[in-house]
């Protein structure tokens, strides 16, 4: 299982698009290009899940640690795209509610 | 005369004799001197070594290819053996460490027991079956005395080891508390700010809180973001979504969740679950809600306790079951 993890940068806006599975294995590695992305002020930094196949607990954890991060350090995480079985997975964990998500229809 | 050179004389000597005679008999006695060589920590590529001066001193040095094929072999077994010294340390680190986590797992099973309490109108069954040896599940039963039953299942993030050490954290602030008399949404909020005190950042925790009054029949619940279980009404023969919104314990420092209530008919059940249990997957693919539903209702006709045990078995028995993670199942029948 793998996951690729791309990261576009326009001054201190960037979008990361994960690409594959986000598990037990792979959360480690987002975790390290994630964090860092999160401590700098001003970052505005947009999660894109479109091809996000697969998303567990410890995938979810990363994600909250980066959301705690943006709210110690003024800058700002929203998550793009997101649905099916990720999208459930932050609706019965309530964080749907306290995340920036832009919810995709499709 | 150094040991080493006394072997290589012997060595030599029964070499030549094995191929002058072509007698098998040699060959054993070459066999008794490894087996010597071993109690005397003589690694294999010594042994070449003799070998490669028994033929200087026996042949001379002609054999140029076949001395140069021998010191190849030489440096196969030297490697070979520092390999194999590094397994064997492996294994047995291996070896002490899945020791003292069984030792870890029996204390946490004896610190985690709980006992599912007998009350006269309800029927109840659990099931917790941990993925590796330590369990990040956790559920228990406290009976109130006025015939109330409070329930509680939990699921920390991830598994193994640190998943059970946090859980242990739970039932201490559980403990500490007199949850008989709280309400579920009380309960809740106390060990969100326990848990987000004391858990890394990337930490969380699931629960669901609920309270049965047997003199009622009311159901009174809360959920801290965990996989919604189930109600089954006998009457319509039909599951509902347990449907109860709240986040996640450990995520932010003040939060409150909502409280629901709902009548429990005769017959009725209630089914409340881990995502182990729906996040375990068949040929690569996960088990849907729906067929967890459908086992359950295939085996409703058992007693509480078999009822569980049979759904697992159901699911494990599968050829191509994977368990991915901690897995737990509580089912609770009114009777009467």
């Amino acid at each position: 299982m793998n996951l690729k993890i791309d990261i576009l940068r326009e001054e201190n806006n960037y979008i990361v698009r994960l690409t594959g599975e986000i598990d037990v294995y792979t959360a480690p590695k987002l975790k390290d290009k994630l964090l860092p992305l999160t401590e700098k002020e001003g970052n505005k930094i947009k999660i894109d899940l479109a091809n996000t196949t697969y998303l567990d607990s410890t995938g979810l954890g990363v994600f909250i640690s980066a959301y705690k991060s943006t709210k110690q350090n003024n800058s700002n995480l929203k998550l793009i795209h997101v649905r099916d079985r990720v999208l459930r997975l932050f609706q019965v964990t309530g964080l749907h509610e306290i995340m920036n998500l832009e919810i995709d229809e499709r | 005369m150094n040991k080493i050179e006394a072997d290589g004389q012997v060595y030599k000597k029964l070499l030549r004799q094995y191929l002058e005679s072509d007698n098998n008999s040699f060959l054993d006695e070459a066999k008794r001197m490894s087996i010597s060589f071993v109690s005397r920590n003589i690694y294999p590529e010594e042994i070449v070594r003799i070998h490669m001066k028994a033929i200087d001193s026996l042949y001379g040095e002609m054999f140029n290819d076949y001395k140069r094929s021998l010191q190849f072999l030489l440096e196969a077994l030297i490697a070979y053996r520092k390999a194999h010294e590094e397994f064997e340390k492996l294994k047995l680190e291996q070896y002490e460490l899945k020791s003292e986590i069984q030792v870890a797992a029996n204390m946490q099973k004896t610190l985690l027991a709980t006992k599912v309490p007998e009350i006269d109108c309800l029927d109840i069954g659990a099931i917790s079956v941990p993925f590796r040896q330590m369990n990040g599940d956790y559920f228990h039963f406290v009976q109130g005395e006025d015939g109330a039953l409070g329930v509680a299942i939990a699921d920390v993030i991830g598994k193994g080891v640190p998943a059970a050490l946090s859980m242990s954290m739970i039932k201490y602030a559980m403990d500490s508390f007199y949850e008989e008399s709280m309400s579920p949404s009380a309960i809740l909020r106390n060990l969100n700010r326990v848990v987000e005190r004391n858990v890394a950042s990337n930490m969380f925790i699931t629960m669901f809180y609920g309270q049965f009054f047997s003199a009622s029949n009311l159901f009174r619940f809360a959920s801290a973001g965990h996989e919604p279980g189930f109600i089954y009404r006998a009457r319509k023969k039909k599951f509902m979504e347990i449907d109860a919104k709240g986040i996640v314990l450990g995520v932010l420092k003040h939060t409150y969740y909502n409280q629901y209530e709902i009548q429990i008919e005769k017959d009725d059940m209630i089914i409340l679950l881990t995502d182990g249990v729906t996040e375990c997957s068949r040929g690569g693919r996960f088990v849907k809600r729906e067929e967890v539903i459908e086992i359950i209702e295939k085996y409703a006709d058992l007693p509480a306790q078999q009822h569980v045990e049979q759904v697992y078995r159901h699911f494990h028995q599968l050829d191509d079951f994977e368990l991915k993670d901690d897995f737990t199942l509580i089912i609770i029948k009114r009777k009467v």
